[in-house]
């Protein structure tokens, strides 16, 4: 019962948040919209993604609404049918990164010591490390990059900013009085940091989880445009390397890079939407727009 | 003093553990990916070209994984990476050396474009809180920022390249005119430089007016501005020399080290526009199985964000004597 009523609270205070703040409940539809394509892709498309048995190079037409790639392929179907890989890409990179970042930062802060210096260490050493040439090179060797290679080589390069942050937030709650009279108390480290340390925290871990989805969603596209990708599988950025392939900008077949790059683009958008409407959440400087003019009224 | 040596001891461990997962990738991979390179090698290149391969691969060499990994990073001090199969029997540090210059020029000049307008930008957006600018401005970037910058690029390709023909959109150069050092080959370098510096610049301001602007609405509630405001300065000047100047600091750490990855930042613009520059070296490395001069571009990469980390941490040491004590 209880737990009903503390769900029913955040739902509850979830949905007045969404209604105060525009762009979140902008991000938030776009993300559900697209987060239905993901999970049933073969509701929204008319016809077989991969077929190439259609009028090559015809543009926009009621039977196919986006036109036909060079091959004769439907583009919308594929934009459909490439939502899941991207989606996926994007969620469980941000996911892992989140949580390695969140076990990493917080030991470093809460233990303190020599324990710090060593994770703080290998924290700026893997961030200074140019993460696209290397994603590029670990890539370069293996080839053929299936679809959890591709997320294990995201994670191993992106955890590593959320990690400095949080460290950095962790230490400056580190000292605070309930924290002190937490471990007076004699609790146990775990109780301490996952029921008192980790809460304030939430609003930088989720604009986190955001931030780093959106950085998988644009490196993955980016990766898949040069064909390291699966490029036996749909997906945004896959469709963009065969549209450079067939050379569709010069052969008057735009929507080829249309269509998959305003799919990104809108999934990024949906993602960033969501982090600054967090940011503004964490960081109350940035809000009052409009108290800030009621201020200098005032003054 | 304990400062300097601490950042320079970030610098070397940071460089030495650069060195070494480089070192480490290509023997850490299935199937090891150097060796089926080397099969094909044998027979079109001379035995001692193939053994010095060998050696920076750790194959056929009764060495131990220790001692190899020795001679390899004394190979680095050197900076002899062997020879480029790309642009065989080039030594890859000269293949290096005839792309740079595209990479440093073209990045380079576009990042600081981008910085300078996206700080004006930002100040000016903060400076007049919810005016037009402040309005505008953050929703359109986050538009942009959101869109894979080679998209952009394919975008620019497109609208000036093909349909508008106003601007040539491949390579560094007509290829047909032989380089010479006159006006009009300057002037071809240049129309060939607009669009992907363009790209660049436009997908870099975003960033720096959403910092400059954040940095600027703490700053402007400070206690000086309010005296400028009382001794009645004019509103410009304390926009640019009291609120701007501070607020810029801690961008100016920023801006030191995305100069660092001015090499490594526009890999995929170089690939779109052909650009002879070196993140299109590197692709065309990974793309012809180029193992020699891979490695080495990575390493060049990761050092220049190093060395620009290094300046930057002491630039700021400088300017902010803040941060000198607490770090």
């Amino acid at each position: 019962m209880r737990f009903l009523r503390i769900l029913g609270s955040v739902v509850g205070r979830g949905f007045r948040f969404l209604r105060r703040d525009k762009k979140a409940a902008a991000g938030s539809i776009i993300l559900f919209v697209l987060l239905v394509i993901t999970a049933f892709p073969s509701w929204f498309t008319p016809h077989d993604p991969a077929a190439d048995a259609y009028t090559p190079g015809i543009g926009l037409s009621w039977t196919h609404l986006l036109g036909t790639t060079a091959q004769g392929q439907d583009v919308f179907s594929q934009v459909m049918a490439g939502t899941r890989q991207s989606v996926l890409i994007a969620l469980i990179v941000g996911f892992f990164c989140t949580v390695i970042s969140v076990i990493i930062g917080i030991t470093a802060a809460y233990m303190g010591g020599l324990v710090d210096d060593g994770l703080s260490l290998l924290i700026d050493v893997i961030l200074v490390i140019p993460t696209f040439p290397l994603i590029i090179v670990i890539v370069g060797y293996l080839r053929n990059t299936g679809f959890w290679l591709m997320i294990f080589v995201l994670t191993f390069t992106g955890w590593s900013y959320g990690a400095r942050q949080l460290r950095v937030q962790a230490l400056s709650l580190r000292n605070r009085d309930y924290l002190l009279a937490a471990r007076a108390r004699g609790e146990k480290s775990r109780y301490v940091i996952v029921v008192e340390l980790i809460p304030p925290m939430t609003s930088l871990i989720v604009a986190n989880f955001l931030g780093t989805a959106l950085y998988a969603l644009l490196a993955s596209a980016g990766l898949q445009f040069i064909g390291l990708g699966d490029i036996s599988t749909q997906s945004w950025g896959t469709m963009l390397y065969w549209a450079q392939n067939d050379e569709a900008l010069a052969t008057g077949l735009p929507l080829m890079v249309l269509a998959p790059g305003i799919a990104i683009a809108l999934l990024g958008t949906s993602l960033a939407l969501l982090n600054y409407a967090f940011d503004e959440v964490a960081n109350p400087a940035l809000r009052p727009v409009k108290i800030a003019r009621a201020r200098k009224v005032a003054a | 003093m304990r400062f300097l040596a601490r950042r320079i001891g970030f610098l070397l461990i940071a460089l030495w553990a650069a060195a070494t997962v480089n070192f480490l990738i290509p023997r850490l991979m299935p199937g090891n990916p150097a060796e089926a390179m080397m099969g094909r090698l044998r027979g079109h290149i001379n035995p001692a070209s193939l053994h010095a391969l060998e050696v920076a691969f750790g194959i056929n060499t009764h060495q131990s994984l220790i001692s190899s990994y020795f001679s390899y990073l004394n190979n680095c001090v050197h900076l002899n990476f062997g020879i480029s199969l790309l642009d065989f029997p080039e030594p890859v540090s000269s293949v290096i050396a005839k792309a740079l210059p595209w990479t440093v020029g073209l990045v380079g000049v576009s990042t600081i474009l981008g910085f300078f307008i996206g700080t004006a930008l930002g100040a000016i957006s903060a400076w007049r809180r919810g005016g037009k600018l402040d309005s505008v401005m953050p929703p359109v970037f986050i538009v942009v920022s959101a869109f894979p910058y080679f998209w952009i690029g394919l975008m620019c390709i497109w609208l000036f390249g093909l349909t508008l023909n106003w601007l040539p959109y491949l390579g560094g150069y007509t290829e047909t005119i032989t380089p010479t050092l006159s006006w009009s080959f300057v002037v071809n370098i240049l129309e060939h430089s607009v669009l992907p510096a363009f790209t660049i610049t436009i997908t870099a301001i975003g960033g720096w007016i959403l910092t400059m602007r954040n940095n600027m609405i703490t700053v402007v509630a400070e206690d000086y501005v309010k005296m400028g405001r009382a001794k009645g300065l004019k509103p410009r000047r304390i926009l640019w020399q009291y609120a701007a100047r501070n607020a810029m600091l801690p961008n100016l750490t920023g801006f030191a080290m995305s100069l660092g990855f001015v090499i490594s930042g526009a890999i995929l613009v170089e690939y779109v526009f052909n650009y002879p520059g070196v993140g299109f070296l590197l692709l065309q490395a990974v793309e012809n199985e180029d193992y020699p001069l891979m490695q080495a571009l990575f390493l060049l990469l990761t050092v220049a964000v190093l060395f620009a980390i290094f300046v930057a941490d002491i630039a700021t040491s400088l300017l902010d004597p803040r941060t000198r004590n607490n770090s």
